[in-house]
């Protein structure tokens, strides 16, 4: 397979082309959120410029064209997962906004005291607080899967901690803060032999990989758009259509009926059950350029060469003294989080920010990982496709100058 | 921004409070104690205040952060001890009028000026407040309290 024009695709990316203090800027903070690039820009400005109208109600020509371009949004992310049908696709904010909606609409009307919603310990806060939220209304249990200091799952109790008290198995497919990839596949295996429902946290996946949730066989797929080169506030639920149809709506308002009277309101199919109000039209336009964007370059050859950054970057840092890195699975998209002894990771970042070089510094939103390693914080840099091996050396030249300063 | 403000934030006193903090212990006798936490980074405190009417006989610290946030626990410590509360209340004032840039007492902030060049860097500021938002609410209140940055 030909190698990507990293230098061409950086073209597309104009944001990259600046300096911070002087020094060309390393963005190595992808995972936090990525750069959108021109064709993405555009095509929602083209939208504002040519078709702006609100969608489904409207009987004129921008409110058809509109529509057209929203829905043929959804048909793109439809494919983008290889959902079975777009009634299966429901555009909301984000991976945030989609977990709270299978919380609250899926989970919680069937939730009783003494039940249990099994998550793991390296989620998101995303993928805790909304289950511990449900949890506590109804009495619940939240269990925990443990994991290792490689960074993994400890799947070795995984039986037990699927019971028949389980209502839904929540897991992260990739962790933001470890950069671990989990073995989602056979966990919902094992989640179904038991009729137990899986929601997969996929906001760290999408950007890396592809993915098909029909393979996956999981009942719910969140992601956000923002962290796949798409603007913010767009990200996808994917659901199994059959668990939509008996599930109750998440928020009320227009587009989401059918008909309403003050006697009786019909709900609307799916998947128009689930999105009231007006949507995030741009936004979804922008997203479905984001997916044509990554599929004319090939997902497998960026993935390819995010993990080729990945194994440089991570053999360079292990080279140096004094750096400790968290999170060592065998499996890992491109996210490297390390602590540079006896520095604090606030501290880190200042001095990278310095240098050009712009990492994550905290506790990624993932404070139980942190308790886990004892440590208040890590450096995180993670990669994505538009980065270079220069950049890979700046992230290098950044830690010895922390340590030049520190010793 | 500049190399020099970096120089300017993480210069020799600083660096040095943060490798050897000063008062960094337990206080048994403790009359004041308050909790400060950072919650976007991870800088947690413990100010232990031993008050003898207005006077601030002894102050200590515990906990982990980062090194802003430490040496200027550190430097308040050294600042605070025989002062009055209301000296104290003064040097609090100062300390935060240089965050924003504001025109300081020289003679009052003494070494306390180290931390100017905090106010570069406005992510950072709140490192450097921590300790001070920490030790006031431990003198306002006589009971156990905690204080967060946000």
């Amino acid at each position: 397979m030909s190698a990507l024009d990293i230098l061409a695709i950086r073209k597309d990316f104009p944001i990259l082309d600046q300096q911070v203090n002087g020094f060309d800027l390393a963005y190595l903070d992808n995972a936090a959120s990525s750069q959108k690039p021109t064709q993405v820009i555009e095509s929602i400005a083209e939208y504002y410029r040519q078709d702006n109208a609100n969608v489904h109600r409207g009987v004129h020509r921008l409110s058809q064209r509109a529509t057209d371009a929203y829905e043929a949004s959804r048909e793109k992310v439809r494919d983008f997962v290889n959902a079975k049908s777009d009634k299966e696709i429901v555009f909301v904010r984000g991976a945030t906004e989609a977990i709270n909606l299978v919380a609250q609409s899926f989970v919680r009307p069937q939730l009783n005291a003494g039940d249990e919603v099994l998550i793991s310990h390296m989620e998101h806060h995303a993928n805790i607080v909304p289950w511990q939220m449900i949890c506590e209304q109804a009495g619940a249990q939240l269990k925990v899967i443990p994991m290792t200091l490689k960074g993994e799952l400890d799947l070795s109790g995984l039986d037990e901690l699927l019971n028949d008290k389980t209502k839904i198995l929540a897991v992260g497919h990739v962790s933001n803060a470890l950069g671990t990839v989990n073995p989602i596949k056979e966990m919902i295996i094992k989640a179904h032999a038991k009729n137990i429902p899986v929601l997969i946290d996929g906001a760290q996946a999408v950007p890396h990989m592809a993915v098909d949730v029909q393979d996956l066989d999981c009942d719910f797929y969140v992601f956000s758009g923002h962290k796949m080169f798409a603007p913010t506030g767009i990200g996808a639920l994917y659901a199994k259509q059959d668990l939509l149809e008996d599930m109750a709506p998440w928020q009320g308002g227009g587009d989401m009926i059918l008909s309403v009277s003050f006697e009786h309101t019909q709900y609307n199919e799916l998947p128009y059950k689930f999105e009231a109000g007006t949507p995030n039209i741009a936004g979804s336009i922008g997203l479905g350029a984001a997916i044509d964007y990554m599929n004319e370059l090939g997902i497998d050859k960026l993935a390819k060469y995010e993990h080729d950054l990945l194994v440089a970057a991570t053999a360079k840092l292990k080279a140096i003294d004094g750096i400790r890195i968290i999170g060592e699975a065998e499996d890992k998209a491109s996210v490297l989080s390390f602590m540079i002894d006896g520095v604090h990771p606030h501290d880190v970042g200042t001095i990278f920010d310095q240098q050009g070089v712009a990492i994550r510094t905290g506790h990624h939103c993932a404070q139980p990982v942190m308790q886990f390693y004892g440590i208040p914080a890590t450096a995180r840099a993670s990669f994505a496709f538009y980065n270079t091996m220069e950049e890979v050396d700046a992230l290098v030249e950044a830690i010895k100058k922390v340590q030049e300063l520190f010793a | 921004m500049s190399s020099a403000d970096l120089r300017d934030l993480y210069q020799q006193v600083i660096m040095d409070h943060n490798k050897k903090p000063r008062n960094f212990r337990d206080m048994g006798d403790a009359n004041h104690l308050a909790h400060g936490n950072n919650p976007l980074c991870g800088d947690a405190l413990i100010i232990y205040l031993k008050l003898d009417g207005d006077v601030i006989e002894d102050v200590s610290f515990q906990g982990s952060g980062c090194a802003i946030s430490v040496a200027s626990a550190s430097l308040m410590t050294e600042a605070l001890k025989g002062k009055t509360l209301a000296e104290a209340e003064v040097l609090y004032e100062q300390v935060h009028k240089q965050m924003t840039g504001e025109e300081v007492d020289h003679s009052t902030l003494g070494k306390l000026e180290v931390l100017g060049g905090v106010k570069e860097f406005p992510a950072r500021v709140k490192c450097a407040t921590l300790s001070w938002h920490t030790v006031h609410a431990a003198m306002d209140s006589d009971h156990d309290i905690s204080v967060t940055t946000e």
